[in-house]
């Protein structure tokens, strides 16, 4: 079984366009929105929710009014600062860690495990998907998408596919982390502008620091062609696949704002066909 | 006057409003760039830095000439980053959150506080401008401590415009928390509109102010705004889609270098926060 992680680096290059695109093309295969805190492939997809689970992840301190004596041993022992004056606690600034908890001379911290958001098994009119929606202003994304890597795997394993599709979040940090480990290959979709450049350069290098090979694919190239091709040149120069480009073209948006994937929306497009090609390359190059 | 520039989509024009808004204010103002994972603001401002910091967070170090294998400290670390196997401890600096738990049980004191790189601070000037970006090793998991590092460099009395990273969860949180407005940068697609909900959501669970900028208006749909009307939320600005625009934001060229009529904009822009705010 393989798994295919779609990344960028830098939000809004079409990611998760990207991977309604290939959704409309591969067969057998299970799909995973891993950007757990902004999903959005949902929104094409228009799944029907099968399972629904809750998400429950790390603890959060509260204090019980009736027995804190107002030591202060957890205002100066926490390190967040989390231990507002009058002895609650800030639930936004509270990292779990119980060090108040084991501390408190009164035992006066109670320290509830967290629910912090649900993840879903579903079917989609491309077969099945496996998504989440993390709490507001929540911590442990990284874990969410984990567990929604883990079932989306499990999910395979049990239908028989051979192709995991696994949207990614955007940025460098944890959540990204988390959806990289264990990949068979990504995908960077990236741009040809200053900002798409510098972070799809921030991310291939910690896909090469997981030692999961790259593969490269270019949208919105028109907007600068000189820069495009840099990217391709930069590309080459690291060993990473280099897939092909695709012009900036409205009808992503379009496509976006009726629901549809854009190879539902008109496949015979120029654009869309330009999508097909990177498709085509991609499975010589991941074998699928 | 803290204006924090969110949007829980990425790609909208967080940068594209917070560089051009800082510039067109010029003086008295300070530009911190809480994308620590992805940075983007010096690409377009091009500041010379005079100071780079590099930035730790607190991990254990045991001596174990002094631990006895009591095991406690893997009893109170929440995120299994210091156990006891065998007859040796291991502490696991990647997972650490810097609580300082296994400090304060140990016993034997034998624990010291080592460190594990989370990222450089680079501080310096754009032309009137303060600039300050954090840039999070690659490699490294946990942003929200190099963006309160970064939010340190706040002064009182001057206006400080920072730009946060994508999305709503921790890192989001970090960098509007305590902010006097939110300004949500989005735009009119199904995907701007579901995740702009988050984002709100998100910012009225810390009660601070807020208002819309709508990047490329004229592309997508009119459920932005019609959300924008139901949910009271004012709409501040907004930016059409222009070959013009995005072409010279390829190139890291500012908007209101490009096309200067936008700096008046961009303080009316100011003024109507401003006047939110209050």
């Amino acid at each position: 079984m393989k798994e295919l992680v779609i990344i960028s680096g830098k939000g809004g290059t079409g990611k998760t366009s990207f991977v309604a695109a290939f959704a409309s093309l591969a067969e057998n295969k299970v799909l995973c929105d891993a950007d757990v805190d902004a999903a959005d492939l949902h929104l094409i997809m228009n799944p029907a929710v099968k399972e629904r689970h809750e998400f429950q992840s790390g603890h959060e301190a509260i204090i019980d009014a009736d027995k804190c004596t107002r030591c202060g041993l957890c205002r100066e022992l926490c390190r967040w600062n989390a231990v507002r004056e009058d002895f609650t606690i800030d639930a936004l600034d509270c990292e779990g860690c119980g060090v108040c908890v084991y501390f408190c001379p009164e035992k006066a911290i109670d320290f509830p495990i967290k629910t912090c958001g649900e993840w879903y098994l579903s079917d989609t009119r491309f077969g099945p998907m496996v998504h989440a929606r993390l709490g507001l202003a929540e911590e442990n994304s990284g874990k969410l998408v984990s567990q929604v890597r883990q079932e989306a795997k499990k999910l395979a394993e049990a239908r028989g596919f051979e192709l995991i599709l696994t949207d990614g979040p955007p940025g460098v940090g944890c959540p990204v982390i988390a959806s990289l480990g264990g990949a068979s290959a990504v995908l960077i979709v990236t741009e040809p502008t200053v900002s798409g450049r510098h972070d799809m350069e921030r991310v291939a290098q910690l896909a090469d620091f997981f030692r999961v090979p790259v593969m490269v694919c270019v949208n919105k190239a028109d907007l600068n062609l000189d820069a495009a091709s840099d990217i391709q040149k930069f590309s080459e120069g690291k060993n990473y696949a280099f897939l092909g480009m695709i012009p900036f073209d409205p009808v992503f948006t379009k496509a976006m704002v009726v629901g549809q994937t854009m190879i539902e929306y008109d496949t015979r497009s120029e654009t869309a066909q330009a999508v097909v090609l990177i498709w085509k390359a991609l499975q010589k190059e991941m074998g699928i | 006057m803290i204006i924090s520039i969110a949007s829980g989509k990425g790609g909208t024009g967080k940068t594209t409003v917070a560089t051009n808004l800082a510039v067109s204010l010029g003086k008295g103002v300070q530009l911190l760039d809480c994308d620590v994972e992805e940075p983007n603001a010096h690409l377009f401002l091009s500041p010379v830095f005079e100071n780079t910091e590099v930035v730790h967070a607190a991990v254990p170090e045991v001596d174990e000439e002094k631990c006895n294998l009591c095991g406690q400290c893997g009893e109170i670390c929440q995120f299994k980053a210091i156990v006891v196997i065998g007859n040796t401890v291991l502490p696991f600096a990647e997972l650490c959150h810097s609580c300082g738990g296994c400090m304060a049980v140990c016993p034997e004191k034998a624990i010291r506080e080592g460190e594990r790189v989370l990222g450089i601070i680079e501080a310096g000037r754009s032309g009137d401008l303060e600039f300050v970006h954090g840039r999070l090793r690659i490699g490294e998991a946990m942003s929200p401590p190099l963006i309160r590092k970064v939010r340190s460099f706040t002064k009182p009395g001057v206006i400080t415009i920072i730009d946060a990273p994508p999305g709503t969860s921790c890192p989001v949180i970090a960098s509007i928390k305590g902010a006097g407005f939110v300004l949500l940068v989005t735009e009119p697609t199904p995907f701007g509109l579901h995740d702009l909900k988050l984002a709100v959501g998100a910012v009225r669970i810390l009660g601070i102010p807020c208002g819309l900028v709508i990047n490329r208006s004229d592309m997508g749909d009119d459920r932005v705004r019609e959300y924008a009307e139901e949910a009271a939320l004012p709409i501040l600005m907004e930016i059409p889609f222009d070959r013009r625009i995005a072409e010279a934001y390829s190139r890291g060229r500012m908007l209101v270098e490009v096309m200067p009529e936008w700096r008046e904009k961009f303080l009316l822009l100011y003024e109507r926060i401003v006047e939110l705010a209050k």
